[in-house]
């Protein structure tokens, strides 16, 4: 099946399965290694996308679905290779340690951020409330997403 | 197995009742896919068709019918959740989308999915036991209404026929004198299929409870109602040795299972417990 979608602000055309899992085409067909798979379930969101604006598991998402959309990965928060704020506080906070959850909480702070750009600590705990990490214990990764509201 | 898919992606719903006439048994509905594709993540999906029916714009909406409310079945719990009309009229639906998985289920979970899985721990379905919702289910044989609280027929099984596909949810809106209430217990806040959920409304005057109904999910093999509770309650003056009874007797009525989430008596305990919480809430 072929599907027309728009990746990281490109037009991209692929052919594959039509039940394929948006991850996999993700990993498999774009290189883009960012999302991963951490339970196949949509219980870790390791997997998270950003789809029309909507903070997604992309694990559960069969290609077919996507003709036309509009698609968001951590790929695509770099601006000309290098990391943006939101990437930054990251490293500043210490707030990745094997980084598997890492991108998934970034998509996840992004989605947060572009509709509420002062959120409290229990509204970032809230957006990411659907992404694990077994490293942080969370609270660095949360002084991250607020340091990343405060300086916009 | 993936790769021998076909899946047809209607973009009307004659095109879409066609396919389930000519496909089904056999060919599994794919809406927002946070169950269903779990089980093809896991598996346990023997199904080669798909029919994929996110275009149906037709099963989108939530709409004011003067009495009820109308919510179309693709509807998400984000939808659900961001609703004038369902936050005024049935908030206890929007507190139970919010404790469904997490935001990133609640882009892409439909209340139509939650209906036909069937779990017995679906959170929206107490809320529409509660409310008397109806469901409306159609196939190229034309539209039928079945009441929310005979659709199922058993664990995981529900009235529809293979070829049907359900089209939208109805509820009657809160009246003046009602409020309801929601409560999920899970082993956290987020990501948690509950040991109990409940879902209550309440018609009161003064210390009169007139109408009161309970909705309960994972204390059975499906969503049920607490009609003997409620039975004890309707027409009482709501004092703590009402509460009390009541504690005991819906702690009685239900029919909770042990299992990887929970036991028996857990269950049967904090069923009575929310029930009391709720009930004092109103006091």
């Amino acid at each position: 099946m072929k599907v027309t979608l728009q990746i990281n602000g490109a037009e991209r055309e692929i052919d594959v399965s039509p039940m394929k899992r948006l991850l996999d085409v993700l990993r498999e067909d774009l290189r883009l290694t960012g999302a991963k798979e951490g339970c196949g379930e949509g219980e870790c969101g390791a997997c998270s996308v950003i789809i029309n604006g909507e903070v997604i598991n992309s694990c559960l998402v069969p290609i077919c679905q996507m003709q036309g959309a509009n698609i968001l990965t951590v790929e695509g928060l770099l601006r000309d290779g290098q990391l943006v704020p939101l990437q930054q506080v990251f490293l500043e906070c210490g707030a990745a340690q094997c980084g598997i959850c890492t991108p998934g909480m970034i998509i996840s702070a992004r989605s947060l951020l572009d509709t509420n750009q002062h959120p409290t600590r229990d509204e970032i705990k809230e957006a990411i409330a659907g992404n694990l990490c077994r490293c942080t214990g969370y609270i660095k990764i949360i002084d991250a997403i607020e340091r990343a509201a405060e300086t916009g | 197995m993936i790769h021998d898919s076909i899946v047809f992606s209607p973009t009307s719903l004659d095109e879409a009742y066609g396919l389930l006439a000519e496909r089904s048994p056999g060919a599994r509905i794919v809406a927002g896919g946070t169950d269903l594709m779990v089980l093809m993540n896991g598996r346990l999906l023997d199904a080669k068709d798909f029919i994929d029916i996110w275009r149906l714009n037709e099963l989108r909406g939530v709409t004011d019918e003067g009495e009820a409310i109308r919510i179309g079945a693709l509807t998400t719990y984000t939808q659900l959740i961001k609703s004038p009309l369902i936050q005024l009229n049935i908030p206890a639906l929007a507190e139970a989308s919010r404790t469904i998985g997490a935001i990133q289920i609640q882009n892409r979970g439909t209340i139509g999915g939650n209906i036909v899985n069937a779990s017995p721990a679906g959170d929206s379905l107490p809320v529409l036991a509660a409310f008397d919702a109806d469901v409306e289910v159609g196939s190229v044989r034309g539209v039928r209404r079945v009441s929310f609280n005979h659709f199922y027929t058993g664990y995981r099984k529900t009235v529809m026929k293979p070829d049907e596909i359900v089209l939208a949810v109805s509820s009657r809106k809160l009246k003046p004198d009602e409020r309801s209430f929601f409560f999920k217990v899970g082993t956290r806040r987020a990501q948690a299929i509950s040991k109990i959920v409940m879902a209550v409304k309440v018609g009161m005057t003064d210390r009169v409870i007139n109408s009161i109904k309970i909705g309960l999910g994972s204390v059975a093999p499906t969503v049920i109602r607490a009609v003997e509770t409620e039975l004890l309650l309707t027409n009482a003056i709501l004092d703590a040795t009402i509460i009390e009874q009541a504690r005991r007797t819906i702690s009685r009525e239900v029919a909770p299972i042990t299992d990887v989430r929970s036991t028996e008596h857990y269950r049967r305990t904090v069923t009575g417990n929310v029930l009391a919480k709720i009930l004092r809430q109103l006091m």
